[in-house]
């Protein structure tokens, strides 16, 4: 195929979807499966059949919309009616109501315009509108166009220079510029040289590389295509986590048939570029998102970081240069190439541009999946968007970055999110972890919890990590039964900068961020354990209680 | 199964699919995989237990398994796997005595925003409550 043909099937999708006078879009993703999603998608394709609207009406599955607290949810374009809650026996009424008589069934209509308002979706542009099982649909809306122009019109130089010129830092967490890691790639002679799209989000109560990857699995794939043929790779590894099936299933899909249109493999396009692309399954090991942990497993080791230099760029897969960019990073390439690096730069704030994906949860009353610019206000995220705590509760702690993120308070939510601004604060941007916690929670307890994950996680090899988390951890525990001592609290507070500065890797670098971030703005908790013995929350001494009640019963 | 053409390197898609067909690893799968591929079966071995996917043990005839991300902890799943434990007398990662029953503590399932999230042989229960998943598994296993 040639990119004029790719075009053509552009045009004449277009025009097919435009001949529908409706088109239901059945959210299809892990959020709303498990509740139903799919049974509904049935009883809509029936109801259409039953009513005669085969010709004026598309039912298509389609990835995440964002409201993920209430599912099954489906969207129905023109107008963007967003129904909630829908079950089988109301999709017929919805088809009754909306489509046959034009009236939209207000009572199952998602009413909540606050969630919305301040988003600005772009990596996230398709989500919910195509389906991902349906290459023509991403084309349809431009999909590889990016990556035509790139092979017709500019030169791997002109590429990069575009990306430097967007300020594109790494979604993965760390935040290195994306197009100066391009440059370090590209101007080694080494080859081959491989591109590796990390999916291995292992944070626990994140899920927003999951639903992108579930939604438009093509971004992904057309950004790794550009990153390749701008830093001269052949070859190229989506490492997805196992947990994630569906993902696992749309990226599979997806790779499939952009081989058969020729937009991956050799000569793309009837052009000298060729690249090609697997998926590897990681198996549950945090640490395996470390990205000289993942470079481990895919060479099938276990996934133990190594000391850098050398980094990657100069010896990664197999000891070749290697391009290791979390997938949000490469969503964001085609619409870089697109609009232009400089119209990329003017979102978000002057060091962090773009946009940025977060999952919201915890005690919040919209949660879900968000995409915010960048130097957006935690306070805008949590109340305006997520809505607030939920009644009778009081909001009393945000967790930024996942289980090696910060705890911040209520006195920091004026804070912007932007990397510098959330390291300082004793946070991370990490993958995009946003946990809300209210006064049910005790934060030694909450501390001790992300603690435990990361001594579970560490991957033992060097001795700051693995001994030094264990202790942690084990004061945490003394803590939490009563029996913690005031000068524990010093030796955390050493113990946890002991462990940040010297560990190996990203992991335990971040790990003490939970016991460091809450000693530092709940230290009256601590205390209150200690002097007091008394928890705040009602969690720790209890459960102890109930533990000792099960014991003599 | 052996697709992979005896590629060390692909090791790990190999136990993946091992893992697929058997449910779980013993001595003499791992030694047949340490075999073919000309590796070490302490090597073969130190993958296998490095990833928290694979499990050792066969599991019961029915699964739960208890998500234990962060939003289901800060929304009480804790309280959901002790009640478990104690009234179907299994701890946390093993099985009942009469193989009936096994509960699994996973990591995240990534239905954060209906937590907490319980499944019950492949099915999810979103918001899950003490009452509704202990009535669930009472029916599993009466049925």
């Amino acid at each position: 195929m040639k990119s004029e043909d790719i075009l053509r099937i552009a045009g004449e999708e277009a025009e097919r979807q435009k001949a529908y006078r409706y088109r239901i879009n059945v959210c299809c993703s892990s959020g709303c499966i498990p509740f139903g999603a799919l049974q509904v998608l049935k009883a809509f394709e029936g109801a259409i059949k039953e009513f005669g609207l085969q010709r004026e009406c598309k039912v298509s599955r389609t990835g995440c919309v964002g409201t993920c607290s209430v599912g099954p949810v489906v969207l129905i374009e023109p107008g963007g009616y967003l129904y909630q809650n829908v079950t089988p026996k109301n999709a017929r009424e919805i088809v009754r109501s909306h489509i046959v008589s034009g009236e939209p069934v207000r009572e199952l209509l998602y009413a909540n315009e606050s969630f919305f308002k301040k988003q600005l979706r772009l990596v996230l542009r398709n989500a919910g509108r195509i389906d991902p099982f349906r290459i023509e649909d991403y084309i349809a809306v431009g999909g590889y166009s990016a990556l035509i122009k790139c092979l017709t019109k500019m030169t791997p130089r002109e590429v990069i220079d575009e990306v430097i010129a967007s300020g594109l830092r790494g979604r993965g967490g760390a935040g290195f510029p994306t197009g100066q890691k391009w440059n370090f790639v590209a101007r080694e002679k080494n080859t081959p040289k491989y591109v590796v799209a990390n999916l291995d989000e292992g944070d626990p109560g994140v899920f927003a590389n999951r639903t992108l990857a579930e939604a438009d699995p093509h971004a992904i794939i057309e950004g790794m295509a550009i990153a390749a043929y701008a830093v001269g790779a052949e070859k190229g590894y989506i490492y997805v986590r196992a947990e994630y099936p569906l993902a696992v299933q749309t990226l599979k899909e997806a790779l499939k048939q952009a081989k058969s249109m020729n937009l991956i493999g050799s000569n793309i396009l009837e052009t000298q570029f060729s690249f090609d692309v697997e998926l590897r399954l990681g198996a549950g090991a945090f640490v395996a998102g470390e990205e000289t942990g993942i470079l481990a497993s895919i060479e099938g080791r276990r996934a133990m970081p190594r000391p850098r230099p050398p980094y990657p760029a100069t010896s990664g897969l197999w000891g070749k240069p290697t391009l290791i960019q979390n997938v949000e990073t490469l969503a964001n390439i085609p619409l870089i190439i697109l609009n232009g690096g400089r119209w990329f730069a003017k979102i978000g704030t002057p060091k962090c541009t773009g946009t940025k994906c977060f999952s919201l949860t915890g005690k919040v009353n919209n949660p879900g999946l968000i995409e915010v610019p960048m130097g957006i206000t935690l306070r805008e995220v949590v109340f305006e968007i997520g809505g607030g705590v939920p009644s009778g509760r009081k909001f009393k702690a945000v967790l930024v970055g996942g289980p090696s993120g910060g705890c911040l308070p209520e006195s920091l939510l004026d804070l912007p999110i932007d990397y510098e601004s959330l390291t300082k604060a004793g946070a991370i941007m990490g993958s995009g972890g946003i946990v809300v916690i209210d006064d049910e929670s005790c934060m030694v307890n909450t501390a001790w919890f992300f603690t435990d994950f990361c001594v579970d996680e560490s991957c033992g090899k060097c001795v700051p990590c693995r001994v030094g988390l264990l202790k942690m951890r084990n004061i945490l525990e003394r803590i939490r039964k009563g029996e913690g001592r005031l000068e524990d609290l010093d030796i955390l507070f050493e113990l946890g900068e002991y462990v940040r500065d010297v560990s190996l890797c990203g992991l335990g670098q971040t790990a003490p961020n939970p016991v460091l971030t809450t000693l530092r703005y709940f230290k009256d908790e601590y205390i209150a354990h200690i002097v007091d013995r008394r928890c705040p929350a009602g969690k720790c001494f209890k459960s102890q209680e109930v533990v000792k009640e099960a014991r003599v019963g | 199964m052996r697709e992979h053409n005896y590629q060390k390197s692909a090791l790990l898609e190999i136990l993946h699919a091992a893992h697929e067909l058997y449910g779980y690893f013993d001595k003499h799968l791992l030694a047949h995989i340490a075999e073919r591929l000309n590796l070490p079966l302490s090597h073969v071995y130190g993958v296998a237990s490095f990833y928290h996917l694979f499990k050792f043990r066969k599991p019961g005839e029915h699964i739960i398994s208890a998500c234990m991300g962060t939003a289901c902890y800060v929304k009480g799943v804790e309280e959901i796997i002790s009640a478990i434990e104690r009234e179907f007398n299994v701890k946390r990662g093993g099985s009942t005595p009469d193989g009936r029953l096994s509960l699994f503590v996973t990591r995240c399932i990534g239905a954060c925003a209906m937590a907490p999230n319980i499944t019950v042989d492949n099915e999810v229960i979103g918001k899950a409550t003490k009452e509704v998943v202990l009535d669930r598994i009472r029916r599993v296993l009466g049925g």
